[in-house]
């Protein structure tokens, strides 16, 4: 065998392996989505959009007190964790590219990213539900803002650095001030991948449980109070799935549904907003 | 000692004195001492890492970027000194603008790249901001082909066109000096042309400071010229004189072709 017909060889060898990987991740996903999607989309109905929760051994119901709890504490994450993250994603980039102070926001930034969300919503339970005196939205939110900013932070800063060198320069040698260098130049030009950390924020967020079971917990009622116990989606899946009423069992598979869609709703959102990066 | 000759017998914007330049421990630029005339084009050639580049970054503070790089010695300004630690370097920035070698529309529509440098300094009506817009195009030569499209985004524009949107966006602040540092180096051979042309007509109004890898392009286009060498100040005067009769032979040996 010449060295010519090896290389080929090897190379074909290479491309079916990494086809095989590619087949056995994708397959993994469409078998959960199709899983959901034949157990769950049943579920779906006028009614799970519009009632709320059942009480045990009820029959119907829907989910709707826990799809606006979620929502109601995902847009306040979403409103928290924003502005912090990106702020601190600047600073990161823009102004501490030497402080020792940055090195460890840095760092502590990035065990943050990788902490058990589990660990998280005790250290709120402690931080806030004890002393408080009871679960409630804000907590939750609070939670999963612990879980998003640095998300947000770590991607607001990659994408900061990727500005090259050549139109911070530019923008300084006009005579702007450093902050507005920052907002309003450099940021500006990484507007959709900053745009696209928060989405995967959100999305990432979305589908925690853990940190809520200890800090929104669950509500059977529909409420908006978010000093209360608060519906969720994850909480509702995690407790109707492992009930015995069959009805629980398959608002459970509609919730799993509805969050994977929204999850992978916003995945492509933020891709699709991604491409368009050369626009303003 | 090199010949410096820094009398030009003109009314100099830019009194360059005892200047050195620190990259960390390197030294980048050594005892570098010129004037740079009012309403004239200097520009500074040599080979790579010759320093050129280093130099004009002083004139706006571009250095003050970065940690680890630091100027001693004196840039005057009509009389004040630039490299002083009070002065306010965006004030400096304003009056001593600078053009890249690569083309850097900011990422906003044509207008706006005009317009947010304006904004930084003058508070201007809509009618006059659209009027200084308009004119600063006109002086970058580049009015008749954006007009119908200020809207768009800056980065939708050829390269050549990019380049004379950023002499746009420099002029527009209405600097005393323009640095340009290779303005065309990236760019083809006729927006090359067009670029030295403007070059010519903007001298009427601003002084102009212009660091060239090309040779014929420095004598074509300046007065003055200065010659650096391993981050000193080989030699300096008229283009003319400097280009027909070196007086010091690295001069000629880098005119002539013979090294760089």
């Amino acid at each position: 065998m010449n060295l010519y017909t090896r290389r080929l060889l090897i190379n074909r060898l290479g491309i079916g392996l990494s086809m095989l990987a590619m087949v056995f991740g994708l397959v993994a996903l469409m078998w959960i989505l199709w899983i959901l999607f034949s157990k769950g989309f049943s579920a779906f109905s006028w009614d799970f959009f519009t009632q709320d929760t059942p009480a045990p051994g009820t029959a119907g119901g829907g989910l709707r007190n826990a799809i606006v709890g979620s929502v109601m504490i995902i847009g306040v994450t979403t409103l928290v964790s924003t502005p912090i993250g990106i702020l601190a994603g600047i600073y990161l980039a823009e102004f501490g590219t030497t402080s020792k102070f940055a090195a460890t926001t840095r760092f502590v930034t990035d065990i943050m990213l990788s902490a058990p969300s589990i660990v998280i919503g005790l250290f709120v339970y402690a931080l806030m539900v004890v002393t408080l005196g009871g679960f409630s939205g804000w907590s939750g939110s609070v939670a999963l803002s612990l879980i998003a900013i640095p998300v947000v932070v770590r991607t607001t800063e990659n994408m900061l650095r990727l500005v090259p060198a050549s139109l911070r320069e530019a923008a300084f040698a006009i005579g702007a001030p450093h902050w507005r260098v920052s907002l309003s130049i450099t940021l500006r030009a990484v507007k959709a991948g900053v745009v696209t950390g928060v989405l995967l924020a959100i999305a990432r967020v979305t589908g925690e449980t853990a940190p809520l079971l200890f800090t929104a917990l669950n509500n059977q009622f529909f409420s908006t109070d978010m000093s209360q116990p608060m519906g969720n989606l994850p909480v509702v899946i995690f407790q109707f799935a492992m009930s015995p009423y069959d009805n629980w069992v398959q608002l459970a598979w509609g919730g799993a549904l509805l969050i994977a869609l929204l999850v992978l709703g916003i995945n492509i959102g933020a891709r699709f907003l991604f491409r368009q990066k050369d626009k303003i | 000692m090199p010949d410096h000759n820094v009398q030009i017998g003109e009314e100099a914007v830019l009194k360059i004195r005892k200047l050195d330049f620190f990259y960390g421990d390197f030294k980048g630029l050594n005892n570098v001492n010129l004037d740079i005339a009012r309403n004239k084009v200097t520009a500074f050639i040599g080979p790579s890492g010759c320093g050129k580049s280093t130099l004009l970054r002083t004139f706006n503070r571009m250095y003050d970027l970065y940690p680890g790089q630091r100027a001693e010695g004196e840039i005057l300004f009509n009389g004040n000194n630039l490299l002083d630690r009070k002065q306010d370097v965006n004030l400096v920035r304003a009056k001593i603008g600078m053009v890249f070698q690569k083309p850097t529309p900011f990422p906003m529509t044509i207008y706006e790249n005009i317009a947010f440098g304006v904004r930084l300094y003058e508070k201007l009506s809509a009618s006059e901001m659209n009027d200084r817009v308009e004119w600063a195009l006109n002086k970058a030569a580049l009015w008749g082909e954006v007009k119908d499209k200020l809207q768009q985004s800056g980065l939708s524009l050829s390269g050549g066109q990019q380049q004379r949107l950023c002499i746009a966006r420099a002029v527009a602040v209405k600097p005393e000096i323009v640095l340009l540092d290779e303005p065309t180096s990236a760019l083809d051979p006729i927006s090359t042309a067009k670029v030295e042309e403007l070059i010519d007509e903007l001298k009427l109004d601003y002084t102009i400071a212009i660091v060239t890898h090309n040779m014929q392009q420095a004598a074509r286009i300046s007065d003055y010229t200065a010659f650096m060498y391993l981050g000193e100040l080989i030699e300096f005067g008229k283009t003319d004189e400097l280009f027909v009769k070196p007086r010091v032979p690295q001069t000629e040996d880098y005119i002539t072709g013979r090294f760089g």
